[in-house]
């Protein structure tokens, strides 16, 4: 524990590049002012699966303008060593961008032409004359058959379920959904000799580096990635998806550097995108609603090419107490492009699942959801038998029903009428693990009294230039004005992933490591100074504020860095901070509880949102403000989910119907009613990690489906089992 | 996007010039440059036409009232006159699109803007519309947006105006310019259904140019409103819709104007749901009857089979919300 005074920690403070990002200046990866830069497009397969037999390239290259279309025909052959560290589905075998003639899936990148100017491009594109031997492609999970299962047990559920008292047998269906950020996908590539730079959206600088050097077989410091800023994420950019080579690749047969901007259409089958599922579940219980079994059975999309799985079977293991579980879980390879984390990976999924059966068998009982909940809510980690780090969702569910007026509910389905409005009310449980990776930062305290810290994480909208400054200031006993965190550039110090919810809790550990080490430095430097007015004081006893160490008791007795260090002929303290995760004897997840009213046209069947309350066990919280906007962030892709969302594919050939945001809906701020956070107090986890962070981005987005599907049911009586709920389930 | 020639035409004269050689006239040009960077559309000619004297909206001499084509949309819903006359006709266009889109976008762009069938707006796909003969993907592809009225097999496509059913209701008229003089055009003629010509949208004839639309005047007190059904609450087409007017005096229906939006491949006026009001007095169960009708003649698709019964539940929720519970 540190014993500097916590100034900057806790303090709802306005985000450091907030004004950067209302005026335009922050510069997202298009915006990267490149002199020399010519401009490509991809041009997209427009058959689902088959081979490419020819490229007509002279309309397009009539075009004046146009300096290059390239495609498997001319592209350099790449090398594709593969990459250790790459969270990429094992076995290296990622889309190899114009290596050969097959299409795997609709909408495959086949050829890239590049112009000296954005329009040229896009209008040589659209006159590439590709022509196929097109084969007839399989996207339908129902119909495909699925691959060999993932099992998990304990005790044995089937059995357990087949003699239970109350038994619940119900699939749930989920839909493809994109990310959809706001800033496209984007690179810039420039080659200067045989070092690339590349200007990239990207969620982790140096994951893409090394991707990026492993395709190319050149060594990883021969890439560098910047990307200061990214303008949404939600997992969408934490692989190096194909266009980003494609931009290396331009860019290395034109000799200029390469702009590539991948079009809101293009991102539908360019990037990756939360897979469909099919979830069933079989829940057995007493009368008292004690659940004796829990039998999983899931499905989920992948491509041919990677076999796409993520974690969603935690949830169904140990969320409740249930003696008997099994689970297998299947991937079902189609002709469509890899599937990737989106916010709340699997967790999200199984929350759906998981939380509306549960609702269900409430219901069946006749037990309120919420004390069904606690019925069977665990003391360990049934899974593995661990402790919990921290657990605290029984004062989650304590404290969101106080607030939410959860006893004024009257349980009876369709009971509570306004107008034409039917109103309901539901509840469900998220969780989200605390992965835990390593992380690095480098502190640089000048004699000017400024710090400078680096790492080579991202802020995909957290706020992560803001909280880890807040980090630094308090651990250097500075205030914020005179601290600056940079982040997004591989040559900084390396991080996990910008996702996971990793970051506040590894980077931000680190930036303590390395801050709390420079501040000890000064401290030591000062005690042992004889001109020192801190001279032999207890090193342990002298903490800083405001830039100037002291006695803890006795403030007068100090000086200010700046003095300390001028004095000493000390230009700056400088230290690589670094957070190495140790073997964990605990089970550490973060937990939410969200709470949802919902009004559903009765006549109509139109559902909207009233108001729903998020309650959070997500550890420490470094930035209030911060954190509550990512709170809301998360209910509001919640309603999307619930509500709105879903990619849809033709499957007779694998075309994306509603590749746009007028046809892919995501809520509008009419639909966004009176949304509430609450984070549980003292919520420091030091057994997760040293600052105390479990982790948040992730964990207020998890149950907020299935609360608003459970606020349905109850308004309603009628139980929808298909996401998004929509006005055609509910006439 | 095709590349293009962009003229900016100050008079009539000049427009129905620069018209008649083949250019496409654009107003606000939020549905035509959308298009056209989709590559559905490729003219090779622009005519700005936004500095023509088209802009007002003024009271006819019969009572009703004119609209000028290059009014936005935004300056119509706001015009007084319109509000307090015809509120179905704000409400439509209030319900329209975004706030930035109704501050470009104009009358007489709105009533010709193409429909929004994502099989239409993807030229890799097969659309009698976009390409005549080259098939409807739509039909037998995902349609839960599309129509169930007005359809053929050469298409399904939906008309994506909401204004234009208020239109349709009132029985408006569109007035046109071309180079053989000006006419006027029922609005129940100006928009086409796609029969084995899809491609052929409005009663246009090349070069021609509108200049306003006129709505007639109706027997006071006219009640009327807009409800527009869909899955957001905002900035998003109708699954359904209804424009209704009412005219009630001595506590009995007068005058009945119903149509529908959202369902047909042109603005879907309901004859049989006003037949069923005319002389009678108000009640729910006079709406409920009245509504059975408004799905009459339907033909769905594998995924808009709930618009039928949407659709009726539609005008019945509207008839009741203009025309009072009584």
């Amino acid at each position: 524990m540190s014993p500097q005074p916590q100034a900057a920690v806790g303090a709802p403070l306005t985000r450091v590049d907030g004004r950067l990002k209302v005026t335009g200046k922050a510069t997202y990866a298009a915006e990267h002012d490149i002199e020399g830069v010519v401009h490509a497009v991809i041009v997209d397969s427009t058959i689902g699966r088959g081979r490419i037999t020819g490229i007509d390239t002279r309309a397009a290259l009539a075009q004046p303008g146009v300096i290059k279309v390239i495609s498997h025909l001319n592209a350099p052959r790449l090398v594709y060593r593969g990459n250790p560290e790459s969270i990429d589905p094992p076995g290296n075998k990622q889309l190899r961008i114009f290596q050969d003639d097959k299409v795997l899936f609709h909408g495959q990148p086949v050829a890239v032409v590049v112009a000296t100017t954005l329009e040229t491009a896009q209008h040589a594109a659209s006159l590439v004359k590709v022509r196929y031997d097109a084969t007839k492609s399989s996207t339908d999970m129902a119909s495909a058959p699925a691959g060999e299962p993932v099992n998990y047990a304990r005790g044995d559920a089937d059995k357990a379920f087949a003699s239970a008292a109350v038994r619940l047998d119900v699939t749930y269906q989920q839909p493809r959904a994109h990310h959809n950020a706001m800033e496209p996908h984007a690179t810039i590539a420039r080659w200067d000799g045989d070092k690339l730079t590349l200007w990239d959206k990207t969620q982790w600088p140096v994951g893409t580096q090394k991707d990026v050097a492993a395709q190319f077989g050149i060594p990883n410091d021969s890439v560098r990635i910047i990307a200061p800023f990214v303008g949404g994420g939600f997992g969408s950019a934490i692989r190096a998806w194909p266009h980003i080579a494609t931009a290396a690749i331009a860019a290395r047969e034109t000799g200029r550097p390469v702009k590539l901007v991948l079009s809101r259409k293009q991102m539908y089958f360019g990037t990756g995108y939360r897979p469909a599922y099919e979830y069933r579940v079989r829940l057995g219980s007493d009368r008292r609603g004690r659940v004796s079994a829990m039998v999983q059975h899931l499905k989920s999309e992948t491509s041919t090419y990677e076999n796409f799985t993520e974690g969603v079977l935690h949830a169904g293991q140990m969320v409740y107490n249930a003696p008997n579980v099994r689970q297998d879980y299947r991937t079902v390879p189609l002709d469509v492009n890899t599937p990737v984390w989106m916010r709340g990976p699997g967790f999200a999924t199984a929350a759906f699942a998981v939380e509306s059966a549960m609702d269900e068998l409430a219901h069946k009982l006749g037990i309120d959801p919420i004390e069904l909940r606690l019925r069977n809510e665990p003391e360990e980690d049934p899974s593995n038998g661990l402790p919990f780090s921290t657990r605290r969702l029984r004062e989650c569910l304590a404290t969101g029903a106080r607030e939410f007026g959860w006893s004024r509910r009257n349980p009876k389905p369709r009971s509570t009428r306004d107008g034409d409005w039917l109103i309901g009310t539901g509840m469900a449980i998220g969780i989200m693990d605390v992965p835990r990776m390593p992380a690095q930062a480098r502190v640089r305290l000048d004699a000017d009294g400024t710090a400078l810290v680096e790492a080579a994480t991202s802020d995909m909208g957290p706020g992560t230039y803001t909280s880890q400054a807040q980090v630094a200031a308090d651990a250097l006993g500075l205030t914020m004005r005179n601290v600056t965190f940079r982040l997004g550039d591989s040559t900084m110090p390396p991080t996990p992933p910008h996702g996971g919810s990793m970051t506040m809790a590894m980077v931000g550990s680190a930036v303590q490591d390395g801050c709390d080490t420079v501040r000890k430095q000064a401290i030591k430097l000062a005690v042992e100074d004889e001109r020192s007015p801190l001279y032999g004081a207890d090193a342990g006893n002298v903490v800083v504020r405001g830039g100037r160490l002291h006695v803890k008791d006795n403030p007068a007795r100090g000086e200010t860095y700046g003095q300390l260090l001028t004095r000493n002929n000390r230009t700056h303290l400088e230290v690589l901070g670094s957070y190495t995760p140790g073997e964990t004897r605990f089970s550490m997840y973060s937990y939410s509880v969200t709470f949802a009213e919902v009004a559903v046209d009765a006549r109509l069947g139109l559902v909207r949102v009233r108001r729903m309350l998020g309650v959070y066990d997500a550890g420490r919280i470094i930035s209030p403000k911060l954190a509550d906007s990512q709170a809301l962030g998360g209910q509001v892709g919640g309603i999307g989910a619930a509500l709105l969302e879903h990619t849809v594919t033709d499957h007779r050939d694998g075309r994306i119907v509603n590749a746009d945001l007028a046809n892919y809906m995501v809520p509008v701020n009419a639909d966004i009613p009176d949304l509430r956070a609450i984070f549980l107090d003292g919520g420091d986890d030091r057994k997760a990690d040293p600052i105390g962070v479990k982790g948040l981005g992730e964990v207020v987005h998890i149950g907020v489906a299935p609360a608003i599907a459970n606020a349905v049911f109850h308004a309603t009586g009628r139980r929808v089992r298909e996401l998004p709920i929509t006005v055609e389930a509910l006439l | 996007m095709y590349p293009f020639t962009f003229t900016k035409v100050s008079d009539t004269a000049e427009a129905l010039n620069a018209g008649h050689r083949g250019g496409r006239y654009i107003a606000g040009g939020t549905t035509l440059v959308d298009l056209m960077r989709e590559t559905v559309e490729r003219p090779e000619t622009l005519v700005d036409i936004s500095a023509l004297p088209l802009r007002g909206v003024t009271v006819t001499e019969r009572g009703g009232l004119r609209i000028g084509a290059l009014v936005r949309m935004a300056e119509a819903a706001a015009h007084a006159k319109v509000r307090t006359t015809y509120p179905v006709i704000s409400e439509a266009l209030e319900l329209s699109a975004s706030a930035q889109l109704r501050n470009m976008a104009t009358i007489g762009g709105n009533i010709m803007q193409r429909t929004r069938c994502t099989y239409f707006r993807d030229v890799t796909a097969g659309c009698n519309k976009r390409e005549p003969g080259s098939g409807c993907a739509a039909r037998d592809g995902f349609n839960r947006t599309h129509a169930i009225l007005g359809t053929s097999d050469a298409c399904v496509a939906t008309h994506p105006s909401d204004v234009a059913v208020a239109f349709a209701a009132l029985q408006a008229t569109v007035h046109v310019v071309g180079p053989d003089g000006a006419r006027s055009i029922p609005f129940a003629d100006f928009l086409l259904r796609p029969g084995s010509t899809p491609e052929r949208e409005q009663a246009l004839q090349k070069g021609e140019l509108i200049t306003a639309v006129e709505i007639p005047a109706f027997p006071r007190p006219l009640k009327s409103g807009y409800l527009k059904v869909r899955d957001r609450q905002s900035y998003e087409f109708a699954l359904t819709s209804a424009a209704v007017a009412l005219h009630v005096r001595g506590g009995v229906i007068r005058e009945a104007k119903v149509a529908a939006g959202g369902v047909g491949t042109v603005p879907w006026k309901l004859p049989a749901v006003e037949k069923h009001l005319i002389g009678e007095r108000p009640s729910q169960a006079l709406w409920a009857e009245a509504a059975k009708h408004a799905a009459d003649g339907a033909r769905p698709l594998e995924h808009n089979r709930f618009k039928v019964e949407l659709l009726k539940r539609t005008v019945e929720r509207q008839l009741r919300i203009v025309g009072g519970t009584k």
